[in-house]
């Protein structure tokens, strides 16, 4: 299966919070393929802003042809991403990388600021017992999205205003959740807190990484991540998260 | 099923080819032909693979592969990349499987493909390019670019390609081990690319490919830091073509070797501008990124402005703006 990038046609247009946006496009191939975990590259318009700017799926609705996607504006791409109205059309490749390999066993779900969208696909994809754990800065975004699956939802805040006060580790351990499999998308120091978390409760995690892209699609070089074995690609130990990832097993990685 | 049957024949085959006709095309580069002008930037395509999965590289004129050094080399730390207005800059360092893996896996790939091939050598010092050449000596590629201006990696590199005398030395150096005609890749980032032509032409170069990245910096003024690992990276992209189509036309007017001409193509308006400043064959970089399709869609261009302004051979046009 090749991928094609395509001009969507934009189905409607949010604000969540501040700088956070929800943006639904038709795309239905990409709907048709992508699972949780997965990304796509979004393409300016404006000439002086090349390089896709990689976003993840936040829901996949396959009988609708649509995704949908939670981003925080950042710069002059997203910027111009919050701008898009009904009906305007946006270039964009997809479904990029692995995706979460979903297990049946009892999740914990983490997701950290912007890493909280992907979140919501997994949840509805994921055949099991699920905790959902969510952290914010401040204000929250897609909570009632993430109340209506079938998960339950605890918080941290690093304000305390809603939720525990503090992170998402300390939301687990302040609400004693347990599970089996922790799938995380978030800042890396959130990510590294994770993995130490697993290893000393001797429990799989999987982590969605983020890095600086290019091409998105494994050709440039540009988003390795330093990982444990030799990569397939360059025979070194840098994994291309926009191809090999961006998932990865937790103690595959290196911070 | 209906619907899924549909989404399959999207998905399947969805490569793009072209069936434009090349006649008038096709140029020559130290006796290698080309059906068409048109070729990638090293390191911006990696082996063809990735990006065959969006043109198909039968209808490229060359497929230029990422440098390949003697032993695989695991590049720089990240962040590797910083979007810059009408470009981006990169200190990848170079990261590559070295020539074993090359051997074995990049080049078998590309010639499944009716294309040239241009293999980007890099090394850390002579000897580790004359390697990369010899071990090449016997493998069915047509043509080596000679990395001497990469201005990421501290030792080698750009070191070869800011000193006429080691560049005239290093040249002769693999030219005397090298089967296949050899380019030498021109730094931007010396105060006379002329003298550096004339130096790789003095060595025995067959062709020059020009312009390798600008050195550039970026800081992020909110958390006082620079935005690559590295601190400077390469500048690439259309806000450096003007510099690029300047530095093409002043080589070509220096040497008689052939260009491979490069440095912010987006469109085949920009390749045709490259050739009539006196490119031979341009090359195709940081465009992919923005646009995967877009090698195929500056070819078929080309072919239009060709048809439009009644160039029968695209030949005429290389260099005739004096």
């Amino acid at each position: 299966m090749s991928l094609t990038k395509i001009t969507a046609k934009v189905v409607s247009q949010e604000k969540l919070a501040t700088d956070i946006y929800s943006l639904i496009i038709e795309a239905p191939t990409i709907a048709a393929d992508a699972k949780a975990g997965q990304f796509v590259s979004l393409y300016s318009k404006d000439g002086s802003t090349l390089l896709p700017r990689p976003i993840s799926l936040c829901e996949i609705k396959k009988s609708d042809g649509t995704i949908r996607l939670v981003y925080r504006v950042v710069g002059k791409g997203t910027k111009e991403f919050s701008m898009l109205n009904n009906g305007d059309e946006i270039d964009v490749l997809g479904p990029l990388g692995n995706g979460f390999d979903q297990k049946t066993s009892r999740a914990i779900l983490i997701g950290g600021g912007i890493g909280i969208p992907p979140m919501l696909e997994l949840a509805k994809e994921l055949q099991c017992e699920k905790s959902i754990v969510l952290g914010f800065r401040d204000a929250t975004f897609l909570l009632e999205d993430m109340n209506s699956t079938d998960g339950e939802v605890y918080i941290a805040s690093e304000d305390g205003k809603t939720g525990v006060m503090g992170t998402v580790i300390d939301a687990i351990k302040e609400y004693g959740v347990k599970g089996d499999v922790i799938y995380a998308c978030g800042p890396t120091p959130m990510l590294k807190a994770i993995k130490e978390y697993a290893n000393e409760n001797n429990i799989e995690a999987q982590l969605s990484l983020e890095e600086k892209m290019a091409c998105g699609i494994g050709a440039c070089l540009a988003c390795v991540c330093k990982s444990k074995e030799v990569d397939d690609h360059s025979h070194v130990k840098n994994k291309r998260i926009c191809k090999d990832g961006p998932v990865f097993d937790a103690n595959d990685i290196e911070f | 099923m209906s619907t899924n049957d549909s989404l399959d024949k999207q998905r399947i085959n969805n490569c793009r080819s072209t069936d434009i006709d090349f006649a008038g095309m096709s140029v020559d580069i130290a006796g290698v032909k080309f059906k068409n002008p048109v070729t990638v930037a090293s390191g911006t395509f990696g082996s063809g693979a990735e990006y065959g999965d969006f043109v198909d590289l039968n209808k490229l004129g060359a497929v230029t592969t990422k440098g390949v050094a003697n032993i695989p080399w695991a590049g720089n730390p990240t962040p590797r990349i910083a979007e810059t207005y009408g470009g981006m800059m990169n200190a990848v360092g170079l990261q590559n499987p070295g020539i074993d893996v090359f051997c074995d896996r990049d080049i078998p790939f590309l010639q499944e493909y009716d294309t040239n091939i241009i293999v980007n050598v890099c090394g850390k010092s002579e000897a580790d390019y004359v390697e990369v050449v010899e071990r090449l000596a016997d493998e069915k590629v047509d043509l080596l670019e000679i990395n001497v201006s990469c201005p990421n990696v501290k030792e080698g590199g750009i070191a070869f390609g800011q000193d006429p005398k080691a560049l005239e030395s290093i040249t002769k150096a693999v030219k005397a081990k090298a089967k296949q005609p050899i380019i030498m890749k021109l730094s931007p980032n010396v105060t006379d690319i002329t003298v550096m032509a004339k130096a790789a032409e003095a060595g025995g170069a067959d062709a020059l490919s020009l312009i390798n990245t600008l050195t550039g910096m970026k800081i992020d003024i909110n958390r006082r830091q620079f935005y690559v690992a590295n601190k400077t990276g390469g500048v690439s992209g259309p806000a450096i073509k003007p510099i690029a189509v300047r530095m093409v036309y002043q080589v070509a007017n220096a040497v008689k070797l052939p260009i491979i001409g490069m440095g912010g193509i987006m469109n085949y308006e920009d390749a045709i501008e490259f050739m009539m400043a006196g490119a031979t064959v341009v090359s195709v970089g940081t465009a992919n990124f923005h646009n995967p399709y877009v090698t195929l869609e500056i070819i078929e261009g080309m072919k239009r402005f060709m048809n439009e302004k009644g160039i029968n051979d695209i030949n005429e046009i290389i260099g005739c703006v004096k």
